[in-house]
C-alpha cells in the first residue's frame, strides 16, 4: 500500500542508499590524498592520477545527485542545513570544485598551473573533502544549533528578517569542528576513503612498484579507520539519541537511542554487523593474502551497507535525523521535513528508473576495466590520458 | 529574528549571478560542440574517411576542457539554493527540487558515465557503441538542461501548484503541467538551440583562423563546412524560438516585456524600438519624460509580436503600475501595484492567522483565514514590496542586453548565410575579411548568450518566483560578510580557472588536430 509514510520511508531509504555509494566512491579522494606518498616518480603519480580519472565523475556525479535528491524529497533539510551551516558546505563545495578540473588540466600544455599545483588541489579535495563531508554527516548523531518557525515567513515591511530556519551559532556550521565525535567521524571516513583507494589500486593497477608499497599502505589506513570509526560508532550507540514521541511528535533525549533503534530493527542490525564484516573480510584478506585483488569490491560492498544502515539508524523508528540542540522541537524528521504526497510519489515512479542506470554504469566500468592499467597503456598514442 | 539587510539580498543575488553567468560561459559550447563533433563521428562511421576521425577527436579534445570547468561552476550553482536562499528551497522546493533530482538521477549519471567510454573507449569498445557514447553523452548534457529549463522557467510562471498553510509551502499538484509547459518548452528550444549557434560559432571561428594561417585546410574547411550548416539552422531555430518567448513574455510577464522595450506608457498598436538610447533624465516611472531617446521603430510591431494582433493593446510600466486596462487576451481590468499590494498583505496576514488559529486548534478560525489566503494568494509576494518602484526592474540593463542580443541573433544568421555562400562557391579560404570577421565572432557569441539570461533573470526582478515570492523573502539567514567573502573566493576561483581553461584551449589549438 503506498502512503505517505512508506514513501517517506522509502525517499530516507535511497537518500541513506545515496549516501552509502557516495562513501564506498570516496575511493577516489582518497586515493588523490596519496598520489604524492604512493607514486614516488612522475611516470607513477600519473598513472594513480590517469586510473583514478575514470571514476572521479561518478562520485562527483553521485554527490550531486545526493544534494539534488534531498532537495526534492526532504526540502526543509536543504533550506535548513544547506542555509544554516553554510561555511562547512561552502568548504566543501569548494574541495570539490577545484577537483573537477584537476584531472583533466594537469598534463594539458599551455596549463596556468604547474601539474603538482593540480595535484595538490585533488590532495586538498582528497583530505578535507572526505573529512568535512564526515564531520558534517556526524552532525545527524550530534546535532546542531537551529532553530525553525514557519510563521517568520509573515513577516513583512522591510523591518524583520522572513527566514524560516535560522542557525544559531555565529560560526554557521564550523561550530561543528568543536565536538570530538564530528571529528572521530569525519577522521573515519577520511582513512576510510584511503583505506578502500589503497584496495582499488591493488586491483586496477598493473605496476609493480606501486603494488609493493600498498600492504604496508593498508596497514596505515585501516588500523586508524577501525579506530576512529569504532570509537565514533561505540560513542553514538550509548550516547543519548534524538527519539521522537509517537502521537505528540514531541522530541525527547532516549538513552541509547540508536543502540535501541538496532535492536527494535534487527535487519538493520543484521545489515550493519553484515555490512561490518564484509570490510573488514576485505581489508583483511588483502592484507594476508597479496595476491587477492578483490578487496574493494567486498570493503566497498561492505561500506554501502553500513553507511546505509547508520543513516536508516538515524531517521527510521522514531527518530529526528537532523536534530537541534538550540531547540529540540525545531529538529528534522523524516515526517516534518519531507516534500508533500504527490511530489514523493512522482519522484518515486523516476526512481525505477535507477536499475536501467546502474546496468549501463555496470557495462560502462566493465568495458573500460577489461585490463589492470599500466604506465604503457596511458602513453598509448591514441589513448585519451590525463 | 534578525533584521533584514537589504545589502544581504544584494550580495546573494551577485553572488548567484556570478556563479550562473560563469557557468554559461561553458554550458552552451558543451552542448554545441557536442552535437558537431558527433555529427562528424557519424560520418567518420558511416564513410570510414580517417580525416572525420581526426576531426571529431580533435573538438572532443576541445570540448573535454570546456566539459570540466563546467562541471565545476555547475556544482556550486546546484547547492547554493540551499546555502543562500534558505527561505526559497522551502517554500517552493517540493516543485522546484523534483526537477533538480531527476536531472542528477537521468542527465547527469548519463553524461559521466558515457562520457568517460567517449574519452577512453576508442581502442575498447566497438565504433557503433563509440558512437553511440558520443550522442549519449551529449543527450545527457541536454536533458540536463531541459530539467534546470523546466525548473527556471516555473520560476517565471508558476503552475500546477497549490498552496498549504499547514505546511507553509507550495505543493506540487500537476508535475505534467510543469513539464509540458509552453513557455518551459519555448525556454528548453531556446536556450538549447543558442548553445547550438554558440558552438557552430566557435568550430567556424576557430577553423577559420586555421585558414587564415593555411594550416590544417582539410581540416578546418571540413568544420566549418558543418559548422555554418549546421550554424545556420541553428540561429533559424534561435530566432523562432526567440520570438516564442517574447509571446509568452507578453502574457506572463508584461512588466518584463515592457522593460525590455523601454515602455512606459502603452497603445493600441504599439511600435517596437529596434534602437535607441534610454534617456538618463527619467527618473520616475510617471513623470511624463521620453523615456527612450532618437528611437528607431517598426510601427506596431511590438503588438504584433507580443499579441499577434496589429493593434493589440500593450501595456507600458507605468500601465501596470496603475492598473485599469485590459488587453485582447484578458479582458478584465488589470489591477495596480497598490490593490496587488493589498491583496499580498491579507494574504500574509491571512497565514499569520491561520497559523494562530492552528495553534488554538481553532477549525472556524482555521477555514475562514484560508478562504481569506485562498482569495489573494495570487499576489502573496507584492506584500513583501513597499512602493511600486520596487517592482520594476532595472530599466537601462535589460533595454540595452535585450536589443544588443536581439541585434546579434540577427547578425549570427548573415553571417552563416554569408559562409555558406562563399563556400559553396568553393573560395571561403580567400576571403580574408570573412575569415577574420568569423573569428571576431567568437566572444559576440558568448555575449549574446550571457544577455539572454540578463535580460530572462535580471528582467523578472524583484521576483525569485512571479508575483509570489520577491528575492528578500526567498533568503537564507546569514550575515552579510560571510556572502561577501565567499562572492570574492568565487570571483577569484573562476576567474582563475577560467584563465587556466582559455590557456589550455589556444594551446590546444594552436597544436592542431594532430594525433595525441
Amino acid at each position: 500500500m503506498i502512503t505517505y509514510s512508506f514513501l517517506q520511508h522509502y525517499w530516507w531509504f535511497l537518500i541513506s542508499l545515496l549516501a552509502g555509494i557516495l562513501s564506498f566512491l570516496l575511493f577516489v579522494q582518497g586515493g588523490q590524498s596519496m598520489i604524492f606518498s604512493l607514486g614516488k616518480t612522475e611516470d607513477q603519480r600519473r598513472l594513480l592520477v590517469n586510473v583514478l580519472g575514470k571514476k572521479w565523475e561518478y562520485t562527483f556525479t553521485t554527490l550531486v545527485t545526493f544534494g539534488g535528491a534531498f532537495f526534492a524529497s526532504f526540502p526543509l533539510f536543504y533550506s535548513t542545513s544547506f542555509g544554516g551551516a553554510y561555511w562547512v558546505w561552502m568548504l566543501i563545495l569548494f574541495c570539490f570544485t577545484i577537483q573537477a578540473v584537476s584531472y583533466e588540466y594537469q598534463n594539458k600544455p599551455g596549463r596556468f598551473f604547474s601539474t603538482n599545483t593540480y595535484r595538490g588541489f585533488l590532495f586538498i579535495n582528497g583530505l578535507l573533502g572526505t573529512f568535512l563531508l564526515g564531520a558534517a554527516i556526524a552532525t545527524f548523531f550530534t546535532g546542531s544549533e537551529f532553530t525553525v518557525n514557519k510563521q517568520n515567513i509573515t513577516e513583512f515591511g522591510g523591518q524583520l528578517s522572513p527566514v524560516i530556519s535560522q542557525w544559531d551559532n555565529p560560526l554557521h556550521g564550523l561550530e561543528a569542528l568543536f565536538d570530538v565525535r564530528n571529528w572521530l567521524f569525519g577522521l573515519a571516513v577520511f582513512f576510510l576513503a584511503r583505506t578502500l583507494a589503497v584496495l582499488f589500486f591493488k586491483n586496477r593497477l598493473n605496476n609493480a612498484e606501486i603494488e609493493g608499497r600498498l600492504h604496508k599502505l593498508l596497514a596505515v589506513n585501516a588500523v586508524p579507520f577501525l579506530v576512529f570509526f569504532l570509537a565514533f560508532v561505540i560513542w553514538t550507540l550509548f550516547a543519548s539519541g534524538f527519539a521522537v514521541k509517537p502521537g505528540t511528535n514531541e522530541v525527547f533525549m532516549e538513552s541509547m537511542k540508536y543502540l535501541n533503534n538496532l535492536f527494535q530493527m534487527p535487519l538493520l542490525l543484521i545489515c550493519f554487523l553484515a555490512g561490518v564484516v564484509l570490510v573488514l573480510f576485505g581489508i583483511i584478506k588483502s592484507f594476508l593474502k597479496d595476491s587477492w585483488r578483490k578487496g574493494i569490491w567486498y570493503a566497498g560492498a561492505g561500506t554501502i551497507t553500513t553507511v546505509t544502515t547508520l543513516f536508516l539508524v538515524a531517521g527510521y523508528n522514531g527518530t529526528a535525523y537532523y536534530p537541534s540542540t538550540s531547540d529540540l522541537q525545531s529538529s528534522l524528521t523524516i515526517f516534518n521535513s519531507s516534500s508533500s504526497f504527490f511530489t514523493l510519489k512522482v519522484m518515486s515512479l523516476v526512481s525505477l528508473l535507477i536499475p536501467f542506470i546502474a546496468v549501463y554504469i555496470f557495462y560502462a566500468w566493465r568495458a573500460l576495466e577489461k585490463t589492470h592499467t599500466s604506465i604503457e597503456e596511458i602513453n598509448e598514442k591514441d589513448s585519451h590520458a590525463y | 529574528m534578525d533584521l533584514l539587510d537589504v545589502s544581504l539580498v544584494n550580495w546573494s543575488r551577485a553572488q548567484f549571478a556570478l556563479t550562473a553567468m560563469y557557468h554559461w560561459l561553458f554550458v552552451p559550447l558543451t552542448l554545441g560542440l557536442g552535437i558537431i563533433q558527433a555529427i562528424m563521428e557519424t560520418i567518420y562511421v558511416k564513410t570510414g574517411k580517417e580525416e572525420w576521425k581526426k576531426a571529431a577527436k580533435f573538438w572532443m579534445t576541445v570540448f573535454g576542457i570546456n566539459f570540466a570547468i563546467g562541471v565545476a561552476t555547475g556544482i556550486i550553482l546546484e547547492f547554493q539554493f540551499g546555502t543562500n536562499w534558505s527561505n526559497y528551497s522551502w517554500f517552493v522546493g517540493d516543485i522546484f527540487g523534483a526537477p533538480l533530482a531527476i536531472e542528477g538521477i537521468l542527465a547527469f549519471f548519463m553524461e559521466a558515465t558515457f562520457i568517460s567510454i567517449m574519452f577512453f573507449g576508442w581502442n575498447k569498445v566497438s565504433k557503433g557503441w563509440h558512437l553511440a557514447a558520443t550522442w549519449l553523452t551529449i543527450a545527457g548534457a541536454t536533458i540536463s538542461a531541459l530539467w534546470i529549463l523546466v525548473a527556471n522557467a516555473w520560476m517565471q510562471n508558476p503552475l500546477g501548484m497549490q498552496f498549504n498553510p499547514a505546511t507553509v509551502r507550495n505543493e506540487m499538484i500537476d508535475f505534467w503541467s510543469l513539464l509540458s509547459s509552453p513557455i518551459a518548452i519555448n525556454k528548453f528550444f531556446h536556450a538549447v538551440t543558442s548553445g547550438w549557434v554558440l558552438g557552430a560559432i566557435f568550430v567556424a571561428g576557430v577553423s577559420a583562423w586555421y585558414l587564415l594561417k593555411k594550416r590544417e585546410v582539410d581540416f578546418a574547411k571540413r568544420s566549418i563546412k558543418v559548422a555554418s550548416i549546421f550554424g545556420f539552422v541553428a540561429t533559424l531555430l534561435v530566432a523562432y524560438t526567440g520570438d516564442g518567448s517574447a509571446y509568452h513574455v507578453a502574457q506572463k510577464q508584461p512588466m518584463k516585456l515592457a522593460v525590455m522595450e523601454g515602455l512606459y506608457k502603452g497603445q493600441q498598436g504599439t511600435p517596437l524600438v529596434i534602437m535607441g538610447i534610454v534617456n538618463p533624465a527619467k527618473e520616475k516611472y510617471n513623470d511624463n519624460v521620453e523615456p527612450v531617446l532618437v528611437p528607431l521603430r517598426i510601427p506596431k510591431m511590438l503588438s504584433f509580436l507580443g499579441y499577434r494582433d496589429f493593434n493589440a493593446f500593450v501595456p507600458g510600466i507605468q500601465d501596470i503600475i496603475d492598473g485599469g486596462y485590459t488587453t485582447i487576451n484578458d479582458t478584465t481590468k488589470a489591477l495596480s501595484f497598490e490593490q496587488k499590494k493589498t491583496m499580498g498583505q491579507a494574504a500574509i496576514n491571512a497565514l499569520k492567522q491561520y497559523k494562530e488559529a492552528e495553534k488554538a486548534n481553532d477549525t472556524t478560525a482555521l477555514a475562514t483565514h484560508k478562504a481569506v489566503l485562498d482569495t489573494n494568494y495570487k499576489y502573496f509576494g507584492y506584500g513583501y514590496l513597499d512602493k511600486p518602484e520596487d517592482s520594476i526592474p532595472n530599466v537601462p540593463l535589460i533595454f540595452y542586453s535585450f536589443h544588443l542580443m536581439v541585434g546579434l541573433g540577427f547578425f549570427f544568421i548573415a553571417l552563416f548565410v554569408v559562409i555558406l555562400f562563399f563556400d559553396y562557391k568553393k573560395i571561403l579560404e580567400k576571403q580574408k575579411w570573412l575569415l577574420w570577421v568569423t573569428l571576431f565572432t567568437i566572444p559576440l557569441g558568448y555575449l549574446a548568450g550571457e544577455l539572454g539570461w540578463i535580460v530572462a533573470e535580471v528582467g523578472r526582478q524583484p521576483w525569485a518566483i512571479q508575483d509570489v515570492l520577491p528575492v528578500q523573502a526567498a533568503i537564507s539567514s546569514i550575515q552579510t560578510s560571510s556572502v561577501q567573502i565567499t562572492f570574492f573566493l568565487f570571483l577569484i576561483m573562476f576567474t582563475a580557472l577560467l584563465i587556466a581553461e582559455i590557456r589550455i584551449m589556444l594551446k590546444q589549438i594552436k597544436k592542431g588536430p594532430v594525433e595525441d
